[in-house]
């Protein structure tokens, strides 16, 4: 299959590649996974006092087009707030890599991860509060 | 339970349930390929040959979705009107999708190092874990037919990454 030039932009030089602190109460962990293909995701995501993403890392399993899904969405996710950060549309993400119809399920992949680390996040500011 | 009458099992002369006898399964096959073969129907007539090409390929459906465990829990939820949405559903435990990763890191620290061994290892970790799920999905199929499809995703997951260990072994054995 053809990948286009962003796809392999991104899959030949991954952007923000690694791991943040699990733990950390800044910190939301999304993992997600794709049993069709088998493609593994994890996104991470860290937020300022501000609640803006000042981070985001990606590890990923799978195709170019995971691998390139996922890279790309950690550029995107820098600066925004959660709330913006949950309204990247999968739609988006296969329209700025031109991913072929049968690929598309990798950029539902990055939005599922997307969410997914939104709402562990959330999900732990809500318990620190309620600790306080 | 209801199950339609006509169904890839009653094809080939199984009951309709998880567990079967695969030798069972091999010699009907055969018995129906053989029946159907497209050279007993060199003389037949042009609806005769297409009937019988259809019946083939009907019947090798039927026995390359049944002869694998997966293939054969994932039909079995569908008779039942349950999808697996292996493309779809995403939400798998976060503890299965670790266990992902980590199968997936030993599989390429093992093929930069070309250990056919640490993959030959990690092969049997995965079957061990697929037949462990195996056992319980005869029972959840019938009684729990939402976990029974978490488990086929799951069994999807192993599938591939056995699939993708084999080839790293089979190209590094070249």
């Amino acid at each position: 299959m053809a990948y286009s030039d962003k796809v392999l932009d991104h899959y030949e030089n991954p952007r923000n590649v690694g791991s943040l602190d699990k733990n950390a109460s800044n910190v939301g962990t999304g993992m997600v996974g794709a049993p069709a293909c088998g493609d593994v995701m994890k996104l991470q995501i860290q937020v300022n006092d501000a609640g803006i993403i000042e981070d985001a890392k990606f590890k990923t399993y799978g195709c170019g087009s995971a691998i390139a899904s996922s890279s790309l969405v950690t550029e995107w996710l820098k600066g925004k707030t959660l709330d913006q950060a949950a309204e990247i549309k999968n739609s988006a993400i296969a329209e700025e890599l031109a991913l072929p119809p049968v690929k598309i399920h990798c950029s539902v992949l990055a939005e599922d991860a997307i969410k997914a680390a939104v709402a562990d996040l959330k999900s732990k500011q809500v318990g620190s509060k309620e600790a306080a | 339970m209801m199950f339609e009458a006509n169904n890839h099992f009653a094809l080939l002369g199984l009951p309709v349930q998880f567990e079967i006898d695969t030798d069972t399964l091999q010699s009907n096959y055969r018995k129906i390929q053989s029946e159907v073969h497209p050279d007993k129907f060199v003389t037949a007539s042009p609806a005769e040959r297409l009937q019988s090409m259809q019946s083939a390929t009907l019947a090798n459906e039927a026995f390359q979705t049944l002869k694998h465990p997966t293939s054969r829990a994932r039909y079995l939820l569908q008779l039942q009107g349950i999808e697996t949405l292996e493309d779809s559903n995403t939400a798998m435990p976060a503890d299965f999708l670790m266990m992902q990763m980590e199968w997936r890191e030993a599989m390429e620290d093992a093929q930069l190092a070309k250990d056919i061994t640490a993959l030959e290892h990690l092969l049997s970790t995965m079957k061990n874990e697929a037949k462990a799920m195996q056992t319980v999905l005869a029972n959840a199929i019938v009684n729990d037919p939402n976990t029974a499809a978490q488990i086929v995703r799951k069994l999807s997951f192993i599938d591939k990454v056995s699939a993708d260990v084999q080839h790293i072994i089979s190209r590094l054995e070249d």
